[in-house]
């Protein structure tokens, strides 16, 4: 045994020696891992790769295997545990945080400096992007969640207007009912119940009421009747759902009301993807209105391109990149494309259809009023953990398993200070 | 090692040359099992006691190495006891008792069925065999997806079956929160009762056909055949397939997610969706690890036995 257990030794260090590392680092090249692989994303994001290719830059993607965030997010956290350190990643909201806390992130400040970012992009989002007065992350785009997106062919023959209370939207819904189409596109996953109840709260307590609860975590707030009323709202429109809505992924019920089958969807800006794709126009063949009770306020999220700590000879490739993320050239082209907003509030909205120049402006005056609220559902108002967890009583409140909104409430504390 | 080499003839002649190439040819099977060896040892054990580890402390996005405590393993038995509402854990593991007891109990029936009558000396045997083996070739997540479209009420078979007139028939258990683990079962049973039927089959096949034949002039009924002397001598074979099924169904992870993408409300999930989303989605890879470690000594409790009693009976 003690012979076996030396050769395994032996022949363990001339394997170890054999598959040591053996790359140089490439200077003008960038290292990229991220996933938007599919269609319009992957044309967007074309656009920055010839931006850098025209500045002599060599855009590497990082192969991950099965695609998708949760895949991506897996093959970053083994790359950095082995310190190989891609130059930047497609990031969410606390991954960054998570990621400079384990002090693996660059710091682009000079550039920042220079380019004036600090005045351009909104204070909301330098929370994420800025680590101990560093920046660590570029945004690339701003989505908002509190949309409703109505077909309008549906909405004409209903004699339907655009509903300015909650009251009004269950009206509206009612009206769709009796007219016999589904009023109601959901799908019935946790994150899409998660996120149509982020704005359910912030139409019943308003913008501060939304922050206090799903941003600073207050204790009180999260208690509070307004809560249990938030969750009564949402038992009350979950009820417009069609019977089969439950495991139903997002686009198929975008897929609905663009084809008419049902009347509204409450989904974030990527929902315009869907219906630009199927040949649609906004005010002509669709409508966007901001969820009622919530015009003026913004429950955003937002890709970020995390920037590691890469040597020093890598630095120059991952500042032109970040320099590039934030141009107002490629925020422009990039989210016309996409359906988002520009990450920056100094962009001209002159590319942007009638739904992104509203989200825009909504943007603007969200930001210079404090109503940039980071969306809990989506991983931008709290750690994953406490984001799950949310995530988790209200699909389980939609589904059944929890009964009244009184349990609601008492679950949602309950959860939230475990994850703590 | 030493005592099988030791009465190896070979290699007691072998040690008697002392030429390098001699020696070298001595070490060569130790060198070519060290890699496999090797890798066993840290990326199965090592993996294992450094997951158990990672349970005592409170890592969360990365690890963390300073040991905190069994806090994680205090909150799981909390949630374990929290069936109203019940929570994630609860859930899972309710249904992995519910999963796993009709998983293994319906395909160990229905394979010993299916291999009974196809071992009737019927003409086609050749093809049938086939037919129900072949879903076993199918990964989880093909099954996954194909049953998903079958079950789902507006797609498949309820929509079909609406469309031909049966307009009263109705069956949504895949979106109903109680009943969507049964679904996963369905699933799983169509995907593995061939395999069983196959192993039942082999075990038929090597039954002495003179035990039948006596039997059969005792005046045995053929229900009275299989009742008292078939299926106990099949159990062997009972106890392979059931050990196959077992780990099987202890880590079925894939098939929940493309069936059912968790249920409703999450009430589909197995502990081994809970590990997953836990460790990588929720950042909380101390509890993560924890449920990873009481899941090992589930499979523990059912093979160690198990190789225990096979071991003493090779012994004797």
């Amino acid at each position: 045994m003690r012979t076996f257990l030396t050769t395994t030794a032996v022949v363990a260090l001339a394997l170890g020696s054999a598959f040591a590392p053996a790359r140089a680092a490439d200077v003008k090249e960038v290292q990229m891992l991220h996933w938007w692989t599919s269609g319009g994303e992957a044309a967007a994001l074309n656009v920055l790769k010839q931006d850098l290719a025209k500045e002599g830059f060599a855009w590497k993607d990082v192969p991950v295997a099965g695609g998708g965030g949760d895949a991506a997010m897996t093959a970053l956290k083994a790359m950095v545990a082995a310190g190989n350190l891609p130059t930047a990643s497609q990031m969410l909201g606390y991954t960054v945080l998570d990621y400079a806390k384990a002090g693996v992130m660059g710091d682009l400040t000079d550039i920042a400096k220079k380019e004036g970012w600090d005045k351009a992009v909104p204070v909301a989002l330098q929370k994420f992007s800025v680590y101990n007065g560093k920046w660590v992350a570029v945004p690339v785009n701003v989505h908002s969640v509190n949309w409703l997106w109505i077909n309008k062919a549906v909405m004409d023959k209903i004699g339907g207007t655009q509903p300015k209370t909650f009251d009004d939207l269950i009206a509206l819904l009612e009206k769709a009912k009796a007219a016999g189409v589904t009023p109601l596109a959901l799908g019935g996953q946790a994150w899409q119940e998660a996120t149509m109840f982020d704005s359910i709260v912030m139409s019943t307590g308003g913008s501060d009421f939304y922050k206090k609860a799903f941003n600073d975590l207050d204790d009180a707030s999260l208690k509070s009747d307004t809560m249990k009323k938030a969750f009564d709202n949402l038992a009350k429109i979950v009820k417009y759902a069609d019977a089969n809505y439950s495991g139903r992924d997002w686009n198929l019920a975008t897929a609905m009301v663009i084809k008419g089958d049902a009347l509204v969807q409450v989904m974030g800006d990527w929902a315009k993807g869907e219906f630009v794709a199927a040949k649609k126009a906004p005010d002509a063949d669709f409508l966007c209105y901001r969820f009622p009770g919530t015009d003026g306020s913004v429950i955003y999220n937002s890709d970020m391109f995390g920037m590691f700590n890469v040597p020093a000879d890598r630095k120059s490739a991952q500042v032109a990149l970040a320099a590039a993320t934030l141009s107002k050239s490629f925020q422009s082209a990039f989210n016309v494309v996409k359906g988002s907003v520009p990450a920056r509030t100094d962009v001209p909205d002159t590319a942007f259809d009638a739904c992104g120049k509203k989200g825009m402006a909504d943007l603007k005056s969200a930001n210079e009023s404090g109503k940039l609220v980071g969306s809990l559902a989506q991983g931008y108002g709290a750690a994953p953990a406490i984001a799950n967890a949310y995530k988790d009583v209200v699909s389980k409140f939609v589904h059944g398993q929890i009964k009244t909104s009184d349990e609601a409430v008492k679950q949602l504390v309950q959860a939230i200070d475990d994850a703590r | 090692m030493n005592t099988i080499a030791t009465t190896d003839p070979l290699k007691t002649r072998s040690r008697q040359r002392s030429t390098l190439r001699g020696k070298l040819q001595d070490a060569l099977p130790q060198i070519v099992l060290a890699p496999s060896f090797l890798l066993t040892i840290v990326f199965v054990y090592g993996f294992i006691v450094w997951t158990g580890y990672l349970s005592l402390t409170n890592s969360k996005t990365f690890p963390s190495y300073a040991i905190t405590g069994t806090r994680a393993y205090e909150r799981l038995w909390r949630w374990t006891l929290e069936s109203d509402p019940p929570s994630s854990w609860y859930t899972s593991i309710t249904n992995m008792g519910i999963f796993g007891s009709l998983y293994i109990g319906i395909c160990l029936a229905l394979g010993l069925l299916l291999a009974i009558l196809l071992d009737q000396k019927i003409r086609g045997e050749g093809v049938l065999r086939p037919i129900f083996l072949y879903p076993m070739a199918l990964s989880f997540i093909v099954t996954g997806v194909a049953w998903k479209w079958f079950l789902d009420p507006g797609l498949g078979l309820e929509q079909t079956l609406h469309h031909m007139g049966w307009t009263s028939f109705h069956f949504d258990w895949i979106k109903n929160k109680d009943f969507v683990i049964y679904t996963v079962v369905i699933a799983g049973v169509w995907q593995a009762s061939g395999f069983v039927m196959a192993m039942f089959l082999a075990g038929l096949r090597g039954i002495d056909g003179e035990i039948m034949k006596a039997a059969q002039i005792d005046g045995a009924s053929s229900f009275q055949l299989y009742r008292r002397i078939i299926i106990p001598l099949l159990r062997p074979i009972f106890l392979s397939a059931f050990i196959v099924l077992a780990h099987m169904a202890i880590k079925s992870y894939d098939l929940v997610v493309a069936l059912t993408s968790g249920g409703p409300g999450g009430s589909a999930w197995l502990p081994s969706n809970f590990m997953y989303e836990y460790t990588f989605k929720r950042n909380e890879m101390a509890v993560g690890s924890a449920s990873a470690i009481i899941m090992l000594m589930t499979i523990s409790a059912i093979i160690v036995p198990y190789l225990y009693s096979e071991l003493k009976e090779k012994a004797r």
